[in-house]
């Protein structure tokens, strides 16, 4: 009880000092960088959210706060590169093993936009089912999300939030996990790439689509109706006189306005298949977009080493390692196929599968993002062959370069946001404790640990939680 | 263990296209060399020499058959094998948009399932949910390959028709019953075997203005002209093809009235139905499908599983074959791919086939149907060298596959494949106490705040 009220005496001290001092100096901390070197005593100061200076020989000035880091570490403030934080309808990181991205299972409700996914049956790809590629996260977002200080207290201060609703869901965006008044205040980026899902058929009976391949034609349907809207509409814009104006078509211009898209691949077939897809739709796109896959789970296997590498598109590589099911008192396993069991064992060797041949990936949390379930996930991938400083990489300056922000997130550089972790110990070891996290320059201490046991086994198709 | 994993590897990685000669084998070409006693010469994926005696290349690897049977690899029809995500996209009565080329799924173990029972070639059809299905198109059963290695190339594609029962949803012709999450099933036309006619000669009606408005452009951009280049319609441009005989039209048909409207339709919309499946009722209206052309794939001896299979007879792929039409018999089931040699002993059963012909059901009278006879469905030089050995008759219950070949590269050893079981229970077995000692509660939990 005592303990409580000293935590609740500290939290209410971290929010009174999170619009606190303009100025802070970290001294005599380990600093880890990650772009440069690593400061065995360093000192690095924050000054109006942003890393005003870092070295062995730093001045403090003499309007900081000091922090005295003796036995810390200093970390850059981790990016998780797919989220749905902060979006609080959007998805359920804690919902009872659906988890996953864009949990939350069955629930229907009303609330925001973002999972407002338009029911009626549609006919066909010209009703634009589970299309709302023009909604954007940074528009979703709710300061009062709670998620936010939880998944801050995992280390985590830079998110790629999602909308994860429907095939089309809308366009994600890079916020800071700051707690404040407004939703603007998190944005970095407010739109970065259209989150698409191969799962948002409704099944037979539910409308177009209801199958893959249904799916799949739909997107490309959409690719091909967004090329030849772009080409009606600037034909027009040159000499509107005796054209018949097109149509306003809003999944097309939230399409055109994405600049990047997403595509779910787990099996190394979906990851082959997802490949020569996305590389179909770039060249179909009205406009230039990248491509990144999502999920990545059998990315140990070196035939799918080998198709990443080759076709050089970035990889987020889902946190939320393979579990094994629940066993029956008997121990009765029999009838789980070989593979299952394979994938199982090696999905956690992905990271340094990937790594090893220079593959460019981003670890995201996929709902496990609460302290503990996201430690563990991480020592997983360290405990299966994964450095510590390519973790590190994984989860700062890799999501940054793959999404372009790396000049403003990502290390520890002067003249860069001020997003910071300190610990007690390595990061991500089990002993290692966060003791503070700074976002934009304003300090957080973090929440106590949850009672684990958040994480709940990987979904079958990544972004399947919640649209089946 | 080392050695043991390799030794998995290698028995289940297929082996290169090597030359080799399959010599002392009984061997059923289908093709104009009829039944022989001797040698198969394999060059380069091809079939190189064929007779009873025959000139072994420098280096030759020789498999001794010890007079039991080759037989060129089977050829299904009608399968639903290899796709991922649902083979119907059943929500709309037209779904032309949709092709089974995008879902191919190279891991499906009903494609090893499918080799160990002979087969070489399979053509992937979408379900029959709708008047108009997918996009279809037949692949080689190439086990460990990835999804485009696997698809025959140089295959005319296809697209799936159905009608009756399947399309007009004879079990929720109203909908509204039941419901999805929060989605209540509408109803979908059609509802009678009068709408599904309907539908399909509306759509080509909207295929043929799709194809007047791109063949306008066509013609202004042939002049030089700049005009708006036409929407791209995945829907219709199925169908256009379908119109410029650049897809095969494969109609899911059981009864012999709608197998004569669908032959009016094609008819009047200017193509043409390249094989009626199942076409069970056939029998009644051979001489139709003969005059148009079309091919028969079809059960051996399945029926009366429903109102409208009621009428069918064991009888009906002789009877159609005596009527000159091109029959094959199908599976459109991964189990009963396993077997199709014995659907295919059974038209010698009813009908007095003899076994050339029985046997051409599964191997070059598909391979007719689907416009790849040119280089599958028999053994003569110069074809793909899809192979199949045989422990004894083929068209027998107690033959067993033992060996099979895909141009000329060998994806199904028997022998290799039992002698592999043992190794694979040993790594499960291996992995699961992995796990179950992985699962032990940890000891070192911290104590809840």
């Amino acid at each position: 009880m005592k303990k409580l009220l000293v935590f609740s005496f500290l939290w209410c001290c971290a929010y009174a000092l999170a619009e606190g001092p303009s100025t802070i100096a970290i001294t005599n901390a380990k600093i880890v960088t990650v772009s440069g070197q690593v400061y065995s005593k360093g000192t690095v100061v924050l000054k109006d959210g942003l890393i005003a200076a870092v070295g062995d020989n730093v001045v403090v000035p003499p309007d900081a706060w000091v922090v005295a880091g003796e036995g810390m570490t200093v970390y850059p403030g981790l990016i998780d590169a797919m989220s749905t934080v902060g979006i609080p309808g959007a998805a359920a990181a804690a919902g009872g093993g659906r988890g996953g991205r864009g949990g939350g299972g069955q629930a229907q409700t009303a609330a925001p936009a973002a999972q407002a996914v338009p029911a009626e049956r549609a006919w066909g790809p010209e009703d634009r089912p589970q299309t709302t590629s023009w909604l954007l996260a940074a528009d979703e977002l709710q300061a009062g999300d709670k998620r936010v200080e939880t998944v801050r207290s995992s280390g985590i201060t830079t998110a790629v939030t999602y909308p994860t609703r429907g095939i089309f869901a809308g366009q994600g965006s890079v916020i800071d996990l700051v707690t404040g008044e407004k939703p603007a205040d998190m944005v970095l980026v407010p739109s970065v790439g259209q989150y698409i899902s191969m799962s948002g058929g409704r099944g037979f009976g539910g409308g177009f689509p209801s199958s893959l391949m249904g799916i799949i034609s739909y997107v490309r349907q959409l690719y091909l109706d967004a090329n030849h809207y772009k080409l009606v509409k600037d034909a027009y814009s040159q000499n509107p006189r005796g054209m018949q104006r097109p149509q306003y078509d809003r999944a097309l211009e939230g399409l055109m306005a994405s600049p990047r898209f997403l595509l779910p691949a787990n099996q190394t077939v979906e990851i082959d298949r997802m490949l020569r897809f996305g590389a179909e739709l770039k060249a179909i796109s009205p406009v230039p977009q990248g491509m990144i896959l999502y999920g990545a789970r059998e990315a140990y296997a070196p035939e799918a080493v080998e198709l990443l590498k080759k076709a050089n598109v970035p990889v987020l590589l889902s946190l939320r390692w393979p579990a094994p099911p629940a066993r029956s008192a008997d121990g009765d396993e029999s009838n789980e196929t070989l593979r299952t069991l394979i994938e199982r064992d090696k999905a956690p060797s992905a990271p340094a599968a990937l790594a090893k041949v220079g593959v460019r990936f981003a670890l995201y949390s996929d709902g496990t993002d609460a302290p503990r379930d996201f430690q563990r996930a991480v020592k997983k991938a360290i405990d299966a062959g994964l450095s510590r400083e390519d973790a590190l990489r994984a989860l700062t300056v890799w999501p940054a370069e793959i999404y372009g922000i790396s000049d403003r997130v990502g290390s520890i550089e002067k003249g860069k946001i001020a997003n910071l972790v300190v610990t007690k110990g390595e990061i991500f070891d089990d002993r290692t404790q966060i003791v503070m996290v700074f976002v934009d320059g304003r300090k957080y201490t973090p929440e106590p640990p949850a009672m684990g046991g958040r994480g709940g086994p990987a979904t079958e198709e990544p972004g399947a939680g919640g649209n089946q | 263990m080392k050695k043991l994993a390799i030794g998995i590897l290698a028995a289940l990685a297929p082996l290169g296209a090597e030359t080799f000669v399959i010599q002392n084998a009984t061997v059923m070409t289908e093709g104009s060399k009829g039944i022989f006693k001797g040698s198969v010469v394999v060059k380069d994926g091809k079939i190189a020499d064929i007779g009873e005696k025959v000139m072994v290349p420098a280096g030759a690897t020789i498999i001794e058959a010890g007079g039991l049977y080759l037989i060129p690899g089977i050829i299904d029809c009608h399968s639903h094998i290899a796709g991922s995500g649902g083979i119907n996209e059943g929500s709309v009565s037209v779904s032309s948009m949709v092709n089974i080329k995008d879902i191919i799924n190279p891991d499906d173990i009903a494609i090893y399932r499918a080799l160990a029972g002979g087969v070489t070639t399979a053509n992937i059809l979408h379900g029959s949910a709708n008047s108009i299905g997918g996009q279809t198109l037949p692949l080689k059963m190439r086990w460990g390959k990835s999804a485009e290695e696997m698809i025959f190339a140089g295959a005319t594609p296809g697209i799936k028709f159905a009608l009756g029962e399947n399309p007009k949803r004879s079990g929720n012709p109203q909908g509204g019953r039941g419901a999805i999450g929060a989605i209540q099933i509408q109803a979908r036309y059609p509802a009678t075997r009068m709408g599904v006619e309907d539908v399909i000669r509306e759509a080509f009606n909207q295929a043929k203005a799709y194809k007047a408005e791109w063949d306008a452009y066509d013609a202004a951009v042939a002049k030089g002209e700049h005009p708006i280049r036409p929407r791209t319609d995945l829907k219709l441009q199925a169908l256009k093809e379908v119109l410029e005989n650049k897809r095969y039209v494969h109609v899911h048909c059981y009864r012999a009235d709608e197998i004569l409207m669908m032959i009016r339709a094609a008819d009047d919309n200017g193509f043409k139905v390249r094989t009626f499946q199942h076409v069970l009722e056939g029998y009644k209206v051979a001489k139709e499908i003969k005059e148009h052309g079309a091919g028969a794939s079809t059960f051996s001896d399945w029926w009366a599983y429903k109102i409208e299979a009621i009428d069918a007879i064991p009888f009906n792929a002789a009877l159609m074959a005596k009527k000159g039409i091109v029959v094959s018999l199908n599976s459109d089931d991964a189990e009963l791919m396993r077997h199709l040699n014995t659907e295919a002993g059974k038209a010698m059963k009813y009908g007095g086939m003899n076994e050339t012909e029985a046997l051409a059901m599964v191997t070059i009278n598909p391979a007719i149907q689907l416009g790849i006879d040119k280089t599958v469905g028999s053994i003569e030089v110069g074809k793909d060298a899809d192979l199949v050995l045989y422990d004894g008759y083929p068209m027998s219950d107690f033959a067993k596959v033992t060996k099979v070949w895909i141009d000329g590269t060998q994806y199904f050893d028997r022998d290799k494949e039992v002698a592999a079981q043992a190794a694979k229970d040993a790594e499960k077995q291996q992995l699961l106490e992995k796990e179950r000692s992985a699962q032990r509660p940890p000891s070192n939990r911290r104590p809840n705040q």
